[in-house]
């Protein structure tokens, strides 16, 4: 027989099973969250409203004390809502899977040599990408010549999820409207952390300046191996935000401040807008373009691939830092 | 190769660019930057439409030095040129209608931000227009997703935000499917261009081979894009998010935005899956009874609203099953009544959220019905334009909503196993959009009731922009009503060249 | 069928991770957990395209000693797509996050249906 346990409330079972559920948070404990708002007015929200945690404990709290019976009936009629969602989502999922694998059961076989993928599309870029585009790496040339309209898609992407992230986040110091100005006040974390982690600091004056290196080598050597703008643009941003923590905001905004970060982005963009437009326009008309692309190889070939790997790095590099800080304190 | 057929080109290239010089110019500027730039594209718009009209064919523009399955390629003709003009209009409209209250919505410094969005919206929807490769499709509804949520959240007040997140979860979804639809179709053709994937998928129809795949990849892919546009089961965030927005953002995103997305199904159904593989795979039937569950539930919504520009919200979603329905029955004309109704309902449901800002302004800026009773006479022109849009959804002879309801009308006459239905549910959704407009319209111009809560002191007169706005969408709406003919043919013609 | 899905084994683990992440995106209540899910999708989708493009005992496409056979290089078209999808992946993630950031500002909850109801009763007060 085994032993009756009376303190089920903090079983470990239990615990794991709220974590689950996603109602408790196992790191809670470890971190101090400051309520912005007082205390009324929060216990004023949470009294308003009537959901289903609110039906849970009520619950509990009903069936504790042997309230009358209506009451269990209708938290009970919601608690079997809850089941009901809960296995409607596993049904949905569920059918969502067994459809795609009924698919994918009749797909060709991964890793096939002659599936229909393989087609004349992929032995073009392979057999004549060195000479057409003049990058060593395919894939790059790929994206940055044959397909370069989608890139330039792409980059777009982020430009227009930053300025989206700007609206939603920036804090404008100089703003007169006294909500914001209670904002950055409220978003200013930095005396939370160490000031000057010697630790920190020195980690970080090894690893930046090794990390920035690495990360211009993988945007500069885009064509010639694996790499380009995207990810080379990733590493900087990291560098930069690792610098940004060991020393602060005052120490960078004497490298980087919003000024720089915009002239930046425009100048990049621009860039690769008016030379795609110019190789869209002669390809399109049938010009020469007239770019050489160099010998395959070499740091100086393939055209304007290297250029654009430039710029799509540092549009990166300055929206990763941008996301960051803006994320942070709302600024830069 | 003449100058004209860059035209296509320079106009998506011109959208972007704008949109990026305008982060760092003021919002004025980044204001005139814009109303300039959606002028010069329309107008290079309407050059590809003319060029089109003389040559009578289609032709394909390469992005770049390679020809189609290498490179990327967009692709001019009669249909593409046609809609690119009537988006242009109605982006301007809408931009140049809603100017004070994005003015007043958006805080002063982040007014470039609203700009670039619409610069950036209005580039995605013409690369979605004049598309012919599908992942650059993908790229570009990604951009138009995330303008679109920029253009709802920028009004950070009330409930814009809660709806803006719920707008990107449902774009979130609808992107996945249509994403894991276009990784299938590539596995099994091969191709990311519209025309050698099309000859692929018609050789494995004739073979016969990945049956299964096909019919998955239809799904999907509809599914995806009909999540997007706010087909009816798929409405949710449709309300909330065409009734918080600047009102500039709603007519954009409800007369805009949903049609881009359908415009490149149509496309993709056309130009990649083949019209008539999709009407044997029963796909189109899937649509049909959406389509017309939507037409008659977003209705029935729509009368239970008592927040107007909720009630007009819901209405797209009736009409968006509209659409569907034209889709759905499964032949050339209604495939071009649907298009004629993505015109028609973009033109008149950005006509309706424009006029009823300056019913609104002479309200006291509230929304519901009581408040709205007797704004007919407080601001006659809005009143009027407000007016001329509810008959037009009705379907009052001379405006555009007559004559797309004529032309379902008659295309369900060409399929007879869904001729009964699509008759009674037209009758049935006319009937109920009577309803909820007219009392609308009646409401407007009835005398307010001594019991009545005072209004406060309101200007009565918009500014010149709402008004002369409000004037060229009732033009406009009178042009699709009295001038259909060359349109229509225009239309089928542009269709044809599909193929 | 079986036998088909574990020679496909990437393919289908790639279509339960996507059904997984749909699911959680559309029905989970949590901001940042439909976040997750988002990524999961997303991710399914490009592992889903990188094994579509693997070919056995080929390498990958960076041209090496001059070779240019087809026989010796993947397909890199896939490769070239997922580069594109993670870029369009990262920026949507971030802008859901800043709504979410936003959101926990104004109502004090990651529980979509609880920010939605506040909302509604924020706006009739």
């Amino acid at each position: 027989m085994s032993r009756r346990r009376d303190n089920y409330e903090t079983s470990r079972w239990l615990r794991f099973k709220k974590w689950v559920d996603g109602e408790t948070d196992p790191l809670s404990s470890g971190m101090d969250a400051i309520p912005v708002v007082t205390e009324g007015q929060m216990r004023e929200r949470r009294k308003n409203l009537a959901l289903r945690k609110a039906y849970d404990e009520e619950l509990t709290r009903l069936s504790a004390e042997h309230a009358d019976k209506t009451e269990i009936m209708k938290a009970r009629g919601i608690r079997n809502f809850q089941k009901f969602y809960k296995v409607m989502s596993v049904i949905l999922c569920l059918a969502i899977i067994s459809v795609l694998l009924w698919t994918i059961a009749a797909l060709p076989v991964t890793g096939g040599a002659d599936n229909p993928a393989n087609n004349e599309v992929a032995a073009r870029y392979i057999e004549k990408g060195l000479q057409e585009t003049g990058a060593v790496n395919i894939v790059t040339g790929m994206i940055l010549d044959y397909r370069a309209f989608d890139t330039f898609g792409e980059s777009c992407v982020l430009f227009i999820a930053s300025c989206c992230v700007l609206v939603l986040l920036r804090l404008d110091a100089d703003s007169k409207n006294d909500n914001i100005k209670k904002m950055i006040a409220e978003s200013d974390d930095r005396h939370f952390e160490p000031k000057d982690d010697i630790i920190l600091q020195k980690c970080a004056c090894v690893l930046v300046p090794v990390i920035m290196i690495f990360g211009i080598y993988i945007v500069l050597n885009g064509h010639l191996s694996p790499g380009g703008g995207f990810s080379g643009g990733a590493v900087l941003g990291s560098g930069l935000i690792l610098y940004l923590n060991a020393y602060g905001y005052k120490k960078m905004s004497r490298l980087f401040t919003e000024k720089v970060y915009r002239r930046t982005t425009l100048c990049a963009l621009t860039f690769y807008c008016l030379a795609k437009s110019y190789s869209f326009f002669t390809g399109a008309n049938h010009l020469e373009s007239g770019i050489p692309t160099g010998t395959p190889g070499a740091i100086l070939s393939s055209g304007l691939i290297l250029p654009l790997n430039i710029c799509v790095g540092l549009v990166v590099a300055c929206t990763m830092y941008a996301f960051y800080t803006l994320f942070r304190k709302g600024g830069m | 190769m003449s100058f004209v057929q860059n035209f296509p080109f320079f106009s998506i290239i011109l959208a972007m660019f704008s949109g990026i010089i305008s982060s760092v110019l003021s919002g004025k500027k980044a204001r005139n930057l814009s109303l300039v730039m959606i002028a010069v594209t329309t107008a290079l718009s309407a050059g590809t439409l003319l060029f089109c009209l003389r040559t009578g064919e289609s032709y394909p523009y390469m992005m770049g030095h390679f020809p189609a399955p290498w490179g990327n390629e967009i692709r001019a003709g009669i249909l593409e040129g046609v809609t690119a003009v009537f988006f242009g209009v109605v982006m301007f409209l809408a931009v140049l209608g809603g100017l004070d209250h994005t003015a007043e919505d958006v805080e002063e410094n982040k007014l470039n931000l609203f700009y670039i969005m619409i610069d950036l919206m209005l580039s995605s929807l013409l690369a979605l227009v004049y598309t012919n490769d599908l992942f650059t499709a993908y790229v570009f509804v990604e951009i138009n997703t995330i303008a679109g949520c920029g253009l709802i959240m920028i009004r950070q007040k009330g409930r814009s935000m809660s709806a803006a997140i719920r707008y990107m979860i449902m774009s979130q979804l609808g992107s996945g499917l249509f994403l894991i639809g276009l990784s299938i179709l590539y596995d099994i053709t091969g191709h990311l261009l519209m025309s050698p994937a099309k000859e692929s998928v018609a050789a494995l129809a004739a073979s016969g081979a990945y049956r299964i795949p096909m019919l998955v990849i239809m799904a999907v892919v509809g599914v995806g894009l009909a999540i997007k546009s706010g087909l009816y089961p798929f409405h949710y965030w449709i309300p909330d998010t065409y009734g918080y927005a600047t009102p500039t953002a709603s007519a954009v995103l409800s007369g805009l935005v949903s049609k881009g997305y359908i415009f490149l199904l149509i496309k993709i159904f056309y130009r990649v899956l083949g019209y008539d593989n999709l009407v044997s795979s029963q796909m189109v039937n899937v649509l049909y009874v959406f389509g017309i569950t939507g037409m008659v539930m977003g209705s029935l919504h729509a009368i239970h609203e008592t927040d107007t520009r909720r009630m007009t919200a819901y209405s797209s979603v009736a009409q968006i099953g509209y659409i569907y329905m034209g889709i759905g029955l499964g032949t050339q004309y209604g495939m071009v009544a649907a298009v004629f109704h993505i015109f028609t309902h973009s033109a008149t449901k950005a006509l309706l959220f424009i006029s009823a800002v300056g019913l609104y302004e002479a309200s006291g800026d509230k929304k519901d019905y009581v408040s709205l009773r007797g704004a007919g006479y407080r601001n006659p022109l809005a009143g009027i334009g407000f007016t001329v849009g509810s008959l037009s959804m009705v379907g009052f002879p001379m405006l555009s909503g007559f004559i797309s309801k004529l032309l379902f009308a008659t295309s369900a006459l060409e399929s007879p196993h869904k001729m009964l239905p699509t008759l009674i549910v037209l009758a049935v959704s006319t009937t109920l959009n009577a309803v909820y407009f007219l009392r609308l319209v009646i409401t407007l111009y009835s005398r307010r009731r001594p019991e009545d809560a005072p209004i406060p002191e309101v200007k009565v007169r918009s500014s010149w922009h709402l008004r002369l706005a409000i004037l060229c969408f009732i033009a406009v709406n009178l042009v699709l009503g009295m001038w259909s003919q060359p349109i229509v043919q225009a239309i089928a013609d542009g269709l044809a060249m599909f193929g | 069928m079986i036998q088909h899905l574990s020679l496909n084994i990437e393919e289908t683990v790639a279509v339960i991770l996507f059904g997984v992440g749909f699911t959680i995106l559309l029905l989970h209540r949590n901001l940042i957990k439909k976040i997750m899910g988002m990524n999961i999708m997303d991710t399914a989708t490009y592992l889903f395209l990188a094994s579509k493009g693997y070919i056995t005992g080929r390498a990958v496409p960076i041209v090496v000693d001059g070779v240019q056979e087809v026989s010796a290089y993947i397909n890199p078209v896939p490769s070239g797509l997922v580069l594109t999808g993670i870029v369009v992946s990262v920026s949507t993630t971030a802008l859901m996050l800043s709504l979410t950031i936003r959101l926990y500002e104004r109502y004090h909850s990651l529980d979509l249906d609880e920010i939605l109801i506040l909302a509604k009763e924020e706006e009739q007060t």
